[in-house]
């Protein structure tokens, strides 16, 4: 199983971040909440590696 | 017509044992004639324990409650003879579909793998469960076995001893005084056996309620199990559409928390909730309604000394995954070989512990999968819900998200991985499915099929290896079932029980779960393995 890729992997950072913007342009909060939980699930089957899913949850969380 | 549910079945009669001088002990008593109840009884009985069912009604329960009833439970009422009757009765289904909002978000079929004698699930409503399990015991009866049935016998009190259990119970006409070697509590959700003796019941109970009716209609829904989330006849809520036998449907739907039960209740509040989910032009006629609040708990321990607790009493689920009254059945069968041996004096009491461990397995099994579907239907939390519609809106479309849907994960039976009766695995490379603890999956045979042939005894599977045809060990027998991949024209006994090994033995216990597998037989290997799989290793 993969460890989760947590150097820079995608190509064109910024072209991918002007595309999620773009992605949530004009979508009321809730519409892109909508989205944002939509793409979360989309991109978790793409990983579908379970432990690399865990590892990102827990990347993702919030340090305190 | 009245309703079976209406007709006293073991009205009450007066029992000598009420005007005998001296309390009356019996080796078993089982509190409850609900489905756990008689499943244990007979179970006792068919193998010539005398058994005493206590009951404080006469007739089955009010209501059709549970009305899906999966393969294992049939696979061991078969044992009980009475599976095929259910069978025959109940209504086959294997599509469903998942609605959301106004629409269909996908279809699905549960695909039973070929090659059982018993269907996935069938619908059956618990009425008719009951009365045929009463009848079962009334054959048994005129077949002489030690079954009796006390309608109208309510426990008030229970008393505890080293090796007896004392019982006050009340009749219509006196209370008596019963004493029993071992107890079996199956007295449902509300258990007074569990109050009666300051029991705990612990976990969570689910801020839902739901509204659950049976309908008789002539309508041409299909034969398909339909759930609905935020449909517009139940903004917000959950909805069920299932059918059963006769022409009755089932209906559930979800109601929030905050409502006044016996308003929902009445008649006039129901029905037109209903011609909303049906449509206002379909003819129905109620037939029971009730108002349910689930819970997801157990007791911290199902076996108290000489009082044991299967069921409802001893743990209680959401309806979604009909795992009540199916795992309660299970709950049976692993308890009655076990005290049956114990009663016989072939095994230490320390046996009854593994029923302990086995089956609070499963009860935390079901309790974790009926909560997570419980979590789906019923979202906690705004982030949940969002998530909840993100999957439902995606399912829609695409194929990979279908899985992530759970209105319910159907009832199937429970590996007893790790329990203390298994012997490690020594069949390498063997099929997953059949590894120590499993349940045995069936399998066709030239004559007929696998699972009745290894029902209620010790048996030595043989798969195209030797061994003895018969052996004892410690007071226990083992018969040989010696089979060849020859005898399987579909393979399904190759890959269920041989994967790519050439040969296998297997023990089975009396419940039809694996208690070792090896490929070839080894005498000391398989008789170290009945001594573990009683409790006397
Ligand atoms: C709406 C609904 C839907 C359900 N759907 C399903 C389903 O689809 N599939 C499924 O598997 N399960 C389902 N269930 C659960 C199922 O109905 C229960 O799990 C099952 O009835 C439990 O059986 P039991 O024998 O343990 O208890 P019960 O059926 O509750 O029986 C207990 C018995 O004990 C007797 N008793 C109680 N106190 C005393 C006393 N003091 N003295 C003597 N007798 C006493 C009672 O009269 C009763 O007969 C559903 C339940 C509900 C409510």
């Amino acid at each position: 199983m993969a460890d989760l890729i947590l150097t820079p992997n995608i190509d064109g950072p910024d072209d991918f971040y002007a595309d999620l913007l773009a992605a949530h342009e004009g979508l009321s909060k809730e519409e892109s909440d909508a989205l944002n939980a939509r793409l979360i699930l989309v991109l978790a089957n793409h990983i579908g590696d379970r432990k690399a899913l865990a590892q990102a949850i827990t990347a993702a969380k919030a340090k305190d | 017509m009245n309703k079976i549910f209406e007709i006293p079945l073991y009205a009450y009669e007066r029992s000598p044992d009420q005007d005998a001088p001296a309390p009356v002990r019996h080796p078993v008593v089982v509190i409850g004639a609900g489905p756990i109840g008689l499943a244990a009884a007979i179970d006792l009985a068919q193998d010539d324990v005398p058994v005493v069912v206590l009951d404080d009604n006469d007739k089955v329960s009010f209501g059709s409650r549970a009305i899906c009833f999966a393969k294992r439970p049939l696979e061991i009422l078969d044992r009980l003879g009475c599976g095929h009757e259910m069978v025959e009765k109940g209504v086959k289904w294997d599509v469903g579909k998942v609605f959301f909002d106004t629409r269909k978000v996908f279809e699905f079929n549960l695909l039973p793998e070929d090659g059982h004698e018993f269907p996935a699930f069938i619908n059956l409503q618990q009425y008719y469960f009951e009365e045929y399990l009463v009848n079962r015991v009334r054959q048994l009866q005129d077949a002489g076995k030690p079954i009796e049935i006390r309608g109208q016998n309510r426990v008030e009190a229970i008393g505890t001893h080293d090796d007896h259990v004392k019982l006050e119970v009340a009749t219509p006409e006196d209370s008596y005084t019963l004493e029993a070697d071992w107890l079996i509590a199956c007295d449902g959700a509300g258990s007074p056996t569990r109050r009666m003796l300051g029991l705990d019941f612990v976990g969570r109970v689910f801020e839902d309620n739901f509204l659950i009716a049976d309908v008789v209609m002539e309508a041409d829904f299909p034969t398909e199990r339909w759930f609905w989330f935020d449909p517009p006849f139940n903004r917000g809520q959950s909805a069920l559409l299932h059918k059963q036998p006769d022409g009755v449907w089932r209906i559930d739907l979800q109601l929030g928390w905050d409502i006044d039960k016996e308003e929902e209740k009445k008649p006039e509040n129901v029905i037109p909730r209903l011609k909303a989910m049906l449509g206002e032009d379909v003819e129905f006629e109620l037939e029971w309604v009730s108002i349910y609040t689930f819970q997801c708990r157990r007791m911290e321990k199902f076996r108290h000394g000489r009082v044991i607790f299967a069921g409802d009493a001893a743990h209680q689920v959401s309806p979604f995954g009909a795992r009540g009254a199916n795992s309660g059945v299970q709950d049976t069968d692993n308890l009655v070989w076990k005290l049956k041996l114990v009663i016989e004096g072939k095994a230490p009491e320390t046996l009854l512990e593994s029923y302990d461990t086995e089956r609070i397995h499963g009860a935390d099994e079901n309790i974790l999968n009926s909560t997570r579907s419980t979590d789906f239907i019923t979202p906690k939390s705004e982030m949940s819900r969002i998530l909840r519609d993100a999957v439902l809106d995606l399912a829609e479309e695409h194929d990979f998200a279908r899985p992530l849907v759970n209105s319910g994960r159907l009832s199937v039976p429970c590996t007893y991985d790790g329990s203390p009766l298994n012997t490690a695995d020594a069949l390498e490379d063997g099929p997953a499915r059949t590894r120590p603890g499993a349940p045995c999956p069936d399998a066709p045979l030239v004559d007929g099929f696998l699972l009745p042939k290894l029902a209620g005894k010790f048996t030595l599977l043989t798969i195209d290896a030797d061994a003895p045809d018969h052996f004892e060990e410690s007071g226990i027998e083992v018969t040989r079932l010696a089979l060849s991949v020859k005898d399987d024209k579909s393979l399904a006994l190759k890959q269920r029980y041989l994967g790519v090994a050439p040969s296998a033995v297997y023990l089975i216990r009396p419940d039809q779960h694996v208690a070792a597998r090896r490929e070839s037989w080894n005498e000391n290997i398989f008789r170290t393995a009945v001594r573990r799989a009683t409790g006397q290793e």
